[in-house]
């Protein structure tokens, strides 16, 4: 098999010097596909996702992105290399602007920013209509479309969500899936944590269950679904 | 070397360095037992005052920058408890005071309870205006004309309502009640607000107590100061003149001038001495007591107190009473060191910012680190002024006696100390913010 | 005629002296609320900080009176402003790294930073009584009044005079400017967007690599500006005294919390809404309500609500009946 773009391999760590969360963990994703980080609470799925940022001290194991080991490097530099991160809570400058916050989401960027505004408008058509209003008076949704969007105005190369549908109604969590899909057609490799096992199964190319810090189980979506193991003490029979 | 001979020697240290100021006129000491007693008296006064800072801070973590509102209320305990009554003052505005109080206390009440009973709206908001309009109007009406009454009368020497004609000594306590009363009303209404925002309200509240002492004549004579408090001591006159005195400062070779204004401090030294001793006593059992460990509980980690069952707001106003019934005992001890209250004189960096460097100074949570750092910033407080200006006549020596720079640098040598006061605290916060004598 | 008379009397000694001293507040305000919204604390030594601006400022403007530079009928003063802003940022900006940044790096609580600028406080304060000595200076110069009172008389026919002073009129314009280029910039530029961002969110705002330093530093420069333009324009409307700018500390922090702290709008309104209640609890109304009230019912007293030795509890009461009622100020601010 050869090198995935963004990959996580074998991290073992925790939160600065307290015990190891992870164990010997392994997290992967490719262009142009989903990958979805799946798991009992307290499996360490969060934890996963935030080692590969860099806001954990991953104490052996190593994250390379396209083949450069990125390990050392700290969240704020590895939002340059390329990495876009839409945390669980807290993804949005409440008191400004949709049309600001995609501002900020590019701030790194020194040249015309106009055209991936505008992809991201055409993306999440509503955030258009709403694009003078303050972030934080919008609803649950569409926060979370303004939280993509934010990370997606870096260009990133491959971006990461950490529980995007938490707290939102099924109908919305359904619309929000259908537009992560269509990121990800756009040849984006998509890392996400997810709640909502089962969904999130569904549209995932790869599929990673944790259990207790430790890969479990890992293979395509589909797979996954159909393992009669997964589907027992996970998915509810 | 153990902790305990660590801190004890830092007692010493201080201690010398107050013994030095009366053996010594090198350098910056004065060679003075006078100047020696003189620190060495508001040293006291300045401990007792960290002791109930620390109380505050070091053990609920309160952050009161009203210390001065509270010291100034001990000095007006001690011209409302020991200075003679003014003749006629109490029949002319006595009841007309009264009354206003009783009125104005009414009419918040009732402010209180409308807004309490009635439903939000328009209604309640009028309602509440009303009464406070026509309560202030009424307040107004019967406080002036009994104000004015005490303060025609002989406003050259009173002119205010005089004191009980008490023991001065007794208007100690009665400072610390003063000052317990007013941070219980504070307490109630500032103590559930953040930190910051409890030092602006403490911040506020004691320029508004400077305010009042400044101009309610009637009261403590404003501005015009009240001289000639009486004294727990003799008066240095009265020793001169008392030949056995005369004869026991012969005995011992000093001369009855001296010899007096010795013992006269002395005797206040000892006075306070026990005042301080009896309440680091008092704040040391606190301190061990369960109230105590709870205290730093609370301080430590409010929310897992409040779910622990503690009431906390109930606790921070208890000791926000006690610390502010400290502060003003001393105030009140300052007030009858000096012999005069002398309202104008309160400034909040010497009264209450100055205390903040001596508790944290000394170690926040610590009673005995306060005492040492009342001492020690008091003497610096005392001594910067001398040293900077040693320092600088050092500094400038290459420049003529006339050059311009140098003279303006020995002139203002004096504000040096304000400068030396925040470099120390800066330098304690950055490299030992635990202070001299850290909380165990 | 009465009523016309009442009206001047009114807008002479209430309304134009609280809009004078509602900007200064609110500059002063505006500086205390960046700095909460941005490094989290309230400092104590915002006070000090205008103490200091002012004083360069006063020194510029003596130099330039020595030299005959002068503005004609304009305090010299505004030409030295420039200097004293220079100057304040360079102090500032020295102060941050050796005292503040090693606070931030360890992430220190804010009561923490609070203490800290204590000690700040007493060393800028120490600093310019040393410098300048701590004793009153008045640094006005030019043309003393836009409107004399006497001229007003004479135009209109009126028993009331209306004066403006310069000092007045220039504050005013002065703050409406610096308060005009303050929000285009913050909310125009990328840079003060940037520091709206790390004000509201500070973890994402790092996540979108806005540099925490960059925006602490612009936020005390811009603090420097407004807490120099605050002191003078107050030193020249009254006099520049550091105690008194000390003091106005009170004031100032009760506008910024009155308006909510971190919000700059809130900032604005708090100033004038402590001015003006100052001004009008401690005016004699005497003078105003002789000519609307019947000459039977004229007023024997002063009709002044509270002595002007009070106004520190004018602004202390509001601040704490907008605490009780509504912690977060009234326009909505951040709680840390």
């Amino acid at each position: 098999m050869s090198e995935p773009f963004l990959i996580g391999d074998s991290m073992t760590g925790g939160y600065g010097k307290g015990p190891d969360i992870l164990h010997d963990c392994t997290i992967a994703v490719n262009p142009g596909e989903i990958a979805v980080i799946v798991g009992p609470n307290g499996a360490g799925k969060s934890t996963a996702m935030k080692a590969v940022f860099g806001m954990l001290n991953v104490r052996s194991g190593t994250v390379r992105l396209g083949g450069e080991d990125i390990t050392s490097l700290s969240p704020q530099d590895r939002v340059i290399k390329g990495m876009g991160f839409v945390p669980q809570t807290s993804n949005i400058f409440t008191s400004m602007t949709v049309e600001e916050n995609l501002e900020m989401g590019a701030f790194i960027r020194t040249d015309d920013i106009s055209e991936t505004m505008e992809q991201v408008y055409e993306l999440f058509p509503i955030l258009r209509d709403k694009r003078a209003q303050p972030a934080g008076e919008l609803s649950g949704g569409q926060r979370q479309q303004v939280a993509v969007g934010r990370a997606l105005m870096t260009k990133p190369k491959v971006l990461m969500l950490d529980e995007p549908t938490a707290g939102v109604s099924p109908i919305v969590m359904d619309e929000l899936f259908d537009r992560i899909i269509e990121v990800a057609r756009t040849g984006l490799p998509i890392l996400m944590v997810e709640q909502n096992a089962k969904q999130a199964l569904e549209i995932a190319d790869k599929g990673y269950v944790l259990v207790q810090g430790r890969n479990a189980y890992t293979g395509t979506g589909q797979e996954l679904l159909a393992d009669p193991e997964v589907r027992k003490s996970f998915l509810g029979g | 070397m153990t902790d305990t001979m660590k801190h004890s020697l830092m007692f010493v240290a201080v201690g010398t360095l107050i013994l030095l100021e009366g053996l010594t006129n090198w350098s910056f000491f004065s060679g003075s037992w006078n100047s020696s007693l003189v620190i060495l008296n508001m040293g006291l006064i300045s401990a007792i005052m960290a002791l109930g800072v620390n109380l505050q801070w070091g053990f609920a973590g309160l952050f009161n920058v009203g210390i001065m509102g509270f010291t100034a209320l001990g000095g007006l305990a001690v011209v409302l408890t020991a200075t003679p009554p003014t003749p006629g003052a109490w029949s002319a505005g006595g009841p007309g005071v009264i009354m206003a109080m009783v009125m104005g206390a009414l009419t918040v009440v009732s402010a209180v309870a409308v807004t309490r009973m009635l439903p939000k709206g328009r209604m309640r908001g009028l309602l509440m205006l009303a009464i406070l309009i026509i309560g202030f109007v009424i307040y107004r009406a019967l406080f002036d004309p009994a104000i004015g009454a005490i303060e025609a009368i002989n406003p050259a020497i009173s002119g205010n309502i005089g004191g009980l004609g008490w023991p001065v000594i007794l208007s100690w306590p009665v400072g610390g009640l003063l000052a317990a009363g007013a941070a219980w009303l504070i307490g109630k209404t500032a103590l559930g607000l953040r930190s910051d925002y409890l030092a602006i309200a403490t911040l506020g509240i004691a320029e508004i107590i400077i305010a009042i002492l400044k101009n309610e004549d009637w009261l403590s004579r404003g501005v015009k100061n009240v001289v000639g408090l009486p004294r727990p001591l003799p008066f240095e006159v009265d020793l001169q003149n008392d030949p056995a005195f005369v004869e026991r400062a012969a005995g011992i070779g000093l001369d009855p001038v001296l010899a007096s204004t010795l013992y006269v401090k002395l005797g206040y030294a000892v006075l306070f001495s026990v005042v301080l001793l009896a309440l680091l006593w008092m704040a040391q059992m606190a301190l061990k007591s369960p109230w105590g460990r709870m205290m730093r509980a609370i301080r430590d980690n409010e929310v897992a107190a409040q779910a622990m069952g503690k009431n906390v707001t109930k606790r921070h106003l208890q000791i926000f009473v006690l610390g502010s019934a400290i502060c003003g005992i001393a105030g009140a001890m300052m007030t009858t060191l000096d012999g005069q209250l002398t309202p104008g004189t309160y400034n909040p960096l010497r009264f209450t910012f100055l205390i903040w460097v001596m508790v944290i100074v000394g170690g926040s949570g610590n009673n005995f680190g306060s005492v040492l750092g009342g001492f020690l910033i008091w003497f610096l407080w005392i001594k910067v002024e001398p040293m900077s200006l040693e320092l600088i006549g050092l500094l400038t020596s290459g420049m003529g006696e006339d050059s311009f720079l140098r003279g303006h640098l020995m002139e203002n040598a004096a504000h040096m100390r304000l400068f030396t006061m925040g470099l120390i605290l800066l330098l304690v916060l950055r490299f030992s913010p635990r202070g001299l004598i850290p909380e165990k | 005629m009465d009523f016309l008379n009442a009206i001047v009397a009114l807008t002479n000694f209430v309304m134009i002296p609280a809009v004078a001293y509602g900007s200064q507040l609110a500059l002063g305000a505006l500086g205390v609320t960046l700095i909460y919204s941005i490094l989290r604390f309230s400092n104590f030594a915002h006070g000090d900080t205008m103490a200091f601006g002012t004083m360069m400022t006063i020194l510029v403007t003596w130099l330039f009176q020595s030299w005959g530079i002068n503005l004609g009928p304009l305090p010299t003063a505004l030409l030295a402003l420039p200097f004293g802003i220079l100057a304040t940022m360079a102090l500032v900006l020295v102060t941050d790294r050796t005292v503040y940044r090693f606070y931030r790096d360890q992430k220190a609580k804010p009561v923490v930073f609070v203490m800290v600028s204590l000690g700040v406080m007493f060393m800028m304060n120490g600093l310019v009584r040393f410098i300048i000595g701590p004793g009153d200076q008045r640094f006005a110069d030019g043309e003393r009044f836009i409107i004399k009172a006497r001229a007003f008389k004479e135009m209109t026919g009126l028993r009331e005079g209306l004066a403006i002073k310069t000092t007045q009129g220039i504050t005013v314009v002065t703050a409406i400017v610096v308060v005009a280029l303050l929000f285009w910039f913050l909310n125009k530029t990328r840079t003060g967007k940037s520091m709206r961002a790390y004000s509201d969110n500070e973890d994402l705002a790092l996540l979108s690599g806005i540099n925490p330093e960059r925006v602490v530093m612009y936020t005390w420069l811009i603090v420097a500006t407004l807490a120099t333009i605050a002191g003078v324009l107050y030193g020249l409307d009254k006099s520049f005294k550091p105690f008194t700018y000390f003091q106005l500390l009170l004031p100032i922090f009760a506008s910024a919390i009155v308006g909510g702290l971190g919000s700059p709008q809130g900032a604005i309104a708090g100033g004038f809404i402590i001015a003006f209640s100052e001004v009008t609890i401690t005016y004699a109304w005497k003078k105003v309500l002789r000519y609307l009230m019947p000459d039977n019912l004229d007023p024997d007293g002063l009709v002044q609500l509270l002595s002007t030795d009070y106004k520190f509890a004018v602004s202390f009461a509001i601040l704490i009946i907008v605490l009780l009622f509504k912690p977060t100020g009234l326009f909505k601010g951040k709680s840390v």
